[in-house]
């Protein structure tokens, strides 16, 4: 081995501690690149296997009742590539131990076997037989949740039938990836279930003999969507079309693309600015690096050794550092990137995994470092190249401090010599103090900026359960029933207030902007589930116009004042033109709030109602839900307990669980930087340091000289992270926000003074690390020799 | 005689500019004959280390010329000077400038490997007098082996030159006697011109000829009849 080989070992066994941190900073940074983007890759890419693989369907179109013979005719319409009637239906399950009833909504399988279109997946048992009508396909998520197996019985509630079922497989299907219960935005597998049985059974329950009410269609490549919609709902609207929808609205798929969009968003955003941050750290630190060994470079020149040859020994070294720590980190990427896709997929019924992982964030982490690296590195060779080995050789001259020793005179008066060296050293060389200085603003700014998104993340979770939805129970029945019916419930023993509600699907139009959803009627003055200002103060629903979720005011591109287009897709279905009264703060899903008596007269459907919010006595909770389950109009109750732990859960394990890695990566990188800054400090100033011994200062005093710049540079970068980190802080919240929910922020002290409380404990640290090297510093030695 | 090992005509350095500016050299003329033992005499910033770093190629003259050989070192790039350092000429430093993360013959492979015709690492050492701790790093070692070590390193290619900054300024008499004896030692065995930089007039005893400088001039140059050997000089 060649002896500047064995240089480039020891020196990298010297460093250790600073090459690991270093590494460390650029490995958090490519292990956030690499982990997010393969997350990405993997969910789409096996979302759209699956998509393809089972066949699911271009447009959904529901209807009240349409003769069977109108398929053919679906079939003729232009850009249709095959058309599959099905009849859909809702049931309720009894699951023995639980108080509340059970959601869940039936599907028809085709009689002829073999679905063409959203096509079932059979993780276990086998398919119903065709001449045993109760013989059914559960979804695996829910069989699973309440123990339930192939050859076990099921009762339900179909079309106010009870029946025993006979559960003959387990299945998954691809417009069932994602599962929440109507009403509720998170899944919860044992909540809400999906029943498959065969066509003519589902026919007999639902009276759809002869009949269906639900067409599906793939289109064909160059259909034109809205034009083959508007054929569509021309032709079922005699039979009570509900409006044709393409797999864009349709409800899992657009929560799963949401999610999968907004994970996207993070993870163009937050990866890159973690590399970017790195990546400077590692410029700023390798440049000071090589600048440390300026002696040892004017040797080796001074041997005859050429620019190149001293170059590629200390590009080596760089590199190793660079490339170790990249790699490391499309290791730990690999590998938290395998554990992410885990936690999507209690989520996301995927029944196979294609896991992929992004080449180009491995080659985007790898190239940023090694440029980075090598960019500090060059940059100083370069510098130390242009001085003759002489020079080089030669400890640099005595900065010339007598300007800053001017200009501090009289503050400097008050100090005592060591802290001038400090005051001076700092003022003397801003730029490379001021280097320093961002780079800890920028650990800091990590830190702080992903404090504030955990408590973002808990205050929008808090004002959701808390302010906005203040009721215990939701009911909502089978279809608008009159309000004289909650009279019963209402005067329930028990039941402290009840507040009716009416959903209402809808289309809402803005010019070319479309949002396909329902709007919501509640009385004036509702308290139990409220629109609220940013203030978080409720605002009164409104009988002169719609009060708008600033979600959808986005969506539709739409000011409080301007007018917005509502086809509503019920009863009468009326086009109405309604004004934007209001804006409201909302956080999950895109809500339309509107008075509930105008929203009925519009509808000429006085007095209806399709749920209630409900406080209760919570004592009393098991008690009433089982009595509700009892009642025959009520289709489904949620219990906002259960809703708010299953949401807490999919944030803290699902969808934004990557705050959590990103939080741990943040402190690392913090760490790395802040030791980092001490020890090439020390570095600098060693034989300052050893010279001040020599003249009699104690340990203390001369780690003063060095632990007092940090402990300055440190201080005056708290305030500048501070910063910093609220303006990341913004930008992270956009990228975890999606249509689905909506992550606000405002400036959190606490998450900035914790995130001071991390630099300021990893100065310690690293501090500590350096006064220990330099109480060993052996002072003969420093005097004896110039290395 | 034969051609000379260096020639300057009016050479000058300036370090800085205007008010600031230090003359450190004023205008040397010089001739050093090959194979000579060369002693540079004169207080601190009379110019002695700036003639032996520009003569050595590690730094850049101001003005006028200084010849190796017949080439002018002046003239030469930065390509050309590495060229020069790396093929002719060997360096001794008062602090030695060991690679403390090599050992002892590391750092004398650190010269053999690049040069054209070097001796063995282990000859050089044992040229110096290093037979055992060759394996040593530079901290497990004493002054003198330090310089002794760095000694081998500069010998090791077979220089024609040998340039000896200050060699025994950090040395106590009896080691520096040493250093010093192995130099005359590398001068007799191998012919290499040797010169050294000092402020130790003893040192001048060992010399052939020696150069006083003072104020960036040559004050005089003194050709000793009879040498000393470096057992016999005293400071």
């Amino acid at each position: 081995m060649s002896p500047l080989t064995h240089k480039l070992l020891r020196d990298l066994w010297r460093m250790k501690g600073q090459a690991i941190a270093i590494g460390l900073v650029i490995a958090m940074g490519v292990m956030l690149q690499v982990m997010m983007s393969g997350l990405v890759t993997t969910l789409e890419g096996t979302r759209d296997a699956y998509y393809d693989r089972y066949r699911l369907t271009d447009v959904f179109a529901p209807v009240t009742r349409a003769p069977a013979h109108l398929v053919a005719s679906l079939g003729q319409i232009d850009g249709v590539a095959r058309v599959q009637d099905r009849v859909v239906g809702a049931a309720l399950v009894d699951i023995p131990d639980r108080a509340a009833p059970v959601q869940a909504q039936a599907v028809s399988l085709p009689a002829d076997g073999a679905a063409a279109l959203n096509a079932t997946y059979l993780s276990a048992g086998r398919m119903p037989d065709p001449a045993r009508p109760d013989e059914i396909l559960l979804v695996e998520g829910f069989a699973k949740a309440h123990g339930l197996a192939p050859g076990d019985t099921l009762v339900a509630t179909l079309n106010g039938t009870r029946r025993a079922l006979s559960i003959a497989g387990l299945a998954q299907s691809p417009e069932f990836l994602y599962i929440a219960a109507p009403g509720e935005m998170v899944p919860d597998d044992s909540r809400f279930g999906v029943i498959w049985m065969g066509r003519d059974a589902m026919a007999a329950l639902f009276d759809m003999g002869g009949a269906f009410n639900e067409a599906l269609f793939a289109l064909t490549r160059e259909a034109n969507k809205p034009a083959v919609l508007a054929e569509i709902d021309r032709i079922l609207d005699p039979y009570g079309g509900r409006g044709a929808y393409g797999v864009e609205d349709q409800y899992s798929n657009q929560f799963v693309s949401e999610e999968i969009r907004g994970l996207k968003g993070s993870s163009n955003t937050v990866p890159p600015l973690f590399l970017a941050v790195a990546a400077f750290l590692l410029y700023i630190v390798i440049g000071r690096m090589v600048q440390s060994e300026r002696e040892e470079i004017g040797l080796l020149k001074a041997f005859g050794y050429t620019n190149a040859e001293v170059g590629a020994h200390y590009l080596k070294l760089v590199l190793i550092i660079a490339t170790g720590g990249a790699l490391l980190g499309c290791l730990l990427g690999i590998a938290g990137g395998r554990g992410m896709v885990q936690l999507y997929l209690q989520y996301f019924k995927f029944p196979f995994l294609l896991f992929r992982l992004d080449p180009a964030s491995f080659a985007i982490g790898v190239m940023a470092s090694i440029l980075a690296a090598s960019g500090g590195g060059l940059l100083v060779l370069r510098r130390v190249f242009a001085l003759t080995p002489a020079d080089a050789m030669h400890p640099p001259a005595p900065a010339d401090y007598s300007r800053s020793g001017r200009i501090g005179q009289g503050i400097a008066n008050l100090l005592d010599q060591p802290s001038r060296m400090v005051l001076r050293r700092i003022t003397r060389q801003p730029v490379r103090m001021a280097g320093a200085m961002i780079g800890i603003a920028c650990g800091m700014a990590l830190s702080g900026s992903m404090l504030s998104t955990f408590i973002a993340f808990e205050d929008t979770l808090d004002t959701t359960f808390t302010v906005i939805d203040r009721s215990d129970l939701t009911i909502s029945f089978a279809g608008p029933v009159q309000r004289a019916a909650l009279h019963e419930i209402a005067t329930r023993e028990g039941v402290w207030q009840i507040e009716p509600v009416r959903f209402v699907p809808a289309i809402l139009r803005n010019g070319r902007h479309t949002h396909r959803g329902s709007i919501q009627g509640q009385p004036t003055d509702a308290s139990l589930s409220r629109a609220i200002d940013t203030n978080k103060q409720a605002i009164p629903m409104r009988e002169d116009g719609l009060i708008l979720s600033t979600t959808l005011a986005a969506k539709l591109e739409i000011r409080a004042g301007d007018t917005v287009t509502v086809e509503v897709r019920d009863g009468r279905r009326p086009t109405l033109a309604l004004p934007v009264a209001a804006i409201a703060d909302s956080f999950f899903g895109t809500p339309a709030f509107i008075e509930l008596g105008a929203l009925n007269r519009a509808l000429k459907e006085p007095g209806r109602v399709t749920g209630a919010y409900l406080r209760i006595d919570p004592g009393k909770r098991d008690e009433i839900t089982q009595w509700l389950k009892g009642l025959p109009m009520v289709a489904g109750v949620s219990i906002k307990a259960e809703a708010e732990t299953a949401f807490r859960k999919v944030m803290n394990e699902g969808a934004g669980s990557s705050r959590y890695v990103m939080g741990v990566l943040a402190f690392v990188i913090t760490y790395g930087i802040v030791y980092n800054a001490a020890r090439i400090a020390h570095a600098e100033r060693a034989r300052d340091l050893a010279s001040l011994r020599v003249l009699g200062f104690t340990k203390g005093e001369a780690a003063f000289v060095l632990l007092g710049e940090l402990a300055v540079i440190t201080l005056v970068a708290l305030p500048i992270g501070t910063l910093l980190g609220h303006g990341l802080s913004q930008l992270i919240m956009a990228a975890f926000s999606t249509d689905i929910y909506t992550i606000t922020l405002g400036f959190e002290p606490s998450a900035y003074g914790n995130a001071a409380l991390v630099v300021l404990s990893a100065a310690l640290v690293s501090g500590l690390l350096v006064k220990r090297d330099l109480d060993r510093a052996d002072l003969i030695s420093a005097l004896k020799t110039r290395e | 005689m034969s051609e000379p090992a260096f020639r300057t005509t009016d050479l000058t350095k300036t370090y800085g500019e205007g008010d600031g500016a230090v003359h450190a050299l004023r205008g040397v003329d010089l001739e050093i004959p090959a194979g000579e033992v060369v002693v540079l005499l004169g207080p601190s910033g009379s110019g002695k280390s700036t003639l032996l770093n520009i003569l050595g190629g590690l730094d850049r003259a101001s003005t006028g010329e200084a010849l190796y050989k017949g080439q002018d070192i002046t003239a030469m790039t930065d390509r050309q000077l590495t060229r020069y350092r790396r093929a002719h000429v060997g360096f001794v430093f008062q602090f030695y400038n060991l690679m403390p993360s090599l050992t002892a013959r590391e750092n004398v492979e650190l010269v053999t490997e690049i040069a054209d015709d070097p001796m063995a690492a282990d000859e050089a050492l044992h040229l110096v007098g290093l037979n055992e701790r060759i394996d040593h790093f530079p901290a497990q070692l004493s002054g003198g082996e330090q310089q002794r070590v760095a000694i081998a390193r500069a010998v090791a290619k077979q220089p024609q030159v040998l340039f000896c900054d200050e060699p025994t300024g950090a040395l106590d008499s009896t080691t520096g006697r040493k250093v010093l004896k192995v130099l005359t030692e590398v001068n007799a065995k191998l012919g290499t011109t040797v010169l050294i930089v000092t402020h130790a007039a003893a040192t001048a005893d060992l010399a052939h000829r020696v150069i006083h400088f003072a104020d960036g001039r040559i004050r005089d140059v003194i050709t000793n009849k009879t040498r000393k050997t470096a057992e016999e000089i005293h400071w």
